[in-house]
């Protein structure tokens, strides 16, 4: 990941005091629903040292142009909504500086692999649909009544799921995941990371469930282990770890299944 | 729901557009060289069943200077392998958990390329040396 | 139920051969196809009587049946996966060409193998 230091950036402006501010190039694909094949409209904008790439799109469609369209809400890459592409790479426009794409041109592009709606917004029901597949929720072992109070988990064993728990559904994964780009029935990195995270949480006991999905062609099956989900991940999570972890778990099981005292 | 007109991009080239996916597509090409080192050996055993002198002519063609140009690309080709396997394996395994702390997916790589890089070697000593 | 893959089984065989080639590769092309060729070995490496003693040993037969069948084997499996990357469809005659092809190979050298005797 580029270096997201924030040297310069208490000052804001780049340039000396007095000078006229330094200008970059922002470029972004843009479409409109029934418009044709998308195009690049391109603006030149003033920028300072702290401006992210959402702070830029914020800029021209608040002085420039209104139309332009994009998702952002948090501005602090925790809520997910501002997924694009950033020079050909899958980014969180809100932790994406200008001052590490200078002198530019900077090219930005709806989020890799999924349809584009409009400008920088995609269709991203097919995600959303598949994070609801996979039972994101704990499913006790047994039945547990409320006055046996809450469950106890030691340090170890948050440990095991707790990083595949920091997933923000931003979808740079998806964008980053080819065999998703090349088949858009593969569960993919993000759902499958989720998957992971409930299997391997001590009070869940819907494994078989889900390793039903797992053990399926759209499972883990599709995976190449390219890994360029983990390298684009904003929070670490891992995922090319949990899905190929489960292309163990599944070919241990492809095997198990025919040992005797098993349904 | 209302209809929605989305425009889906295409897929050629896909590999072409990052150095990282490039990083990829060589290491799948690996698997076309192991293929032909392998059949390079199973030429050989079928030779071997032949006789001495179909072996013999198996071995002369070995010799040829074609040959060993190839296994030098060979050569480079099974290192990058070696290399590109261990660097994706850890993705393959649960946590390995050491003195409390978790190990690092460069460790496993290193002590992989490690072990391969001695057993290789043990390889070339064990014919060199012992034969 | 969804439909199984049968990637598994296919996979644990290229995990092998990709192992098996990412350990001893190197070792294996560097003896075979250039040291000794070169000269660089004793005579005693490939010469066929060596090499037919070597195939004829239960363990020696092991090893070489191993390396050339997984090694087929790990192509196999990476190349169809490739030949998907690269957009052309990965359905039943990729697979009878790929995998076909190495259950070929590993037939071919099983064959060979025994031939030469124990």
């Amino acid at each position: 990941m580029p270096d997201t230091s924030t040297h310069g950036a208490a000052s804001g402006a780049s340039p000396a005091p007095g000078a006229a501010p330094e200008r970059i190039e922002i470029q972004v694909l843009r479409y409109a629903p029934g418009g044709g094949a998308p195009a690049t409209q391109s603006w030149t904008i003033p920028w300072t040292r702290d401006m992210s790439v959402l702070q830029a799109l914020q800029y021209i469609k608040d002085h420039l142009d209104g139309s332009l369209t994009f998702r952002w809400s948090c501005r602090m890459a925790i809520c997910g909504s501002c997924g694009m592409m950033v020079n050909g790479v899958p980014r969180l426009g809100c932790e994406t500086f200008l001052r590490d794409l200078a002198p530019g041109p900077v090219r930005l592009e709806a989020l890799a692999h999924f349809p584009i709606e409009r400008d920088l917004v995609v269709d991203a029901e097919d995600f959303i649909g598949k994070l609801a597949k996979i039972k994101p929720y704990i499913v006790p072992k047994e039945p547990r009544g409320l006055d046996e109070g809450t469950y106890f988990q030691t340090p170890e064993e948050l440990a095991r799921y707790e990083s595949f728990s920091h997933c923000i559904n931003c979808m740079l994964c998806y964008a980053a995941c080819p065999q998703y780009g090349l088949d858009p029935k593969f569960l993919g990195p993000g759902a499958t990371a989720l998957l992971h995270r409930y299997n391997c949480d001590s009070r869940d006991g819907a494994r078989e469930e889900r390793m039903d999905l797992v053990h399926s062609e759209e499972g883990v099956w599709s995976c190449t282990a390219v890994g360029y989900c983990s390298e684009v991940c904003p929070k670490a999570v891992d995922p090319a770890s949990a899905v190929n972890q489960n292309k163990t778990a599944s070919a241990l099981d492809w095997f198990a299944r025919f040992l005797p005292g098993r349904k | 729901m209302a209809i929605r007109r989305t425009y889906l991009r295409p897929m050629d080239g896909w590999w072409r557009r990052d150095p990282f996916f490039l990083r990829y597509m060589a290491r799948e090409a690996t698997s076309v060289f192991v293929v032909a080192y392998a059949l390079i050996l199973l030429w050989g055993l079928v030779r071997l069943a032949e006789g001495e002198a179909r072996f013999d002519a198996w071995l002369a063609w070995l010799a040829s200077p074609l040959s060993v140009a190839f296994h030098v690309l060979l050569l480079a080709v099974f290192a990058y392998h070696t290399w590109s396997w261990f660097a994706i394996m850890p993705k393959t395994m649960p946590p390995v958990v050491v003195g409390g702390r978790r190990l690092p997916a460069r460790a496993i790589t290193a002590a992989g390329v490690a072990v391969a890089v001695a057993a290789s070697a043990a390889l070339f000593a064990l014919a060199t040396v012992l034969a | 139920m969804r439909k199984r893959s049968s990637q598994p089984f296919f996979w644990l065989l290229f995990g092998a051969g990709g192992m098996l080639s990412a350990l001893l590769g190197m070792g294996l092309v560097l003896v075979t196809g250039v040291a000794a060729p070169l000269g660089l070995e004793p005579p005693s490496v490939m010469s066929y009587g060596d090499v037919l003693a070597f195939g004829r040993n239960g363990a020696g037969k092991a090893f070489l049946f191993a390396v050339v069948s997984l090694f087929l084997w790990h192509g196999a499996h990476r190349i169809f996966h490739t030949l998907h990357d690269l957009g052309v469809h990965a359905g039943l005659v990729a697979k009878l060409a790929c995998y076909g092809g190495a259950l070929v190979g590993t037939v071919v050298a099983a064959a060979a193998l025994l031939w030469i005797g124990f």
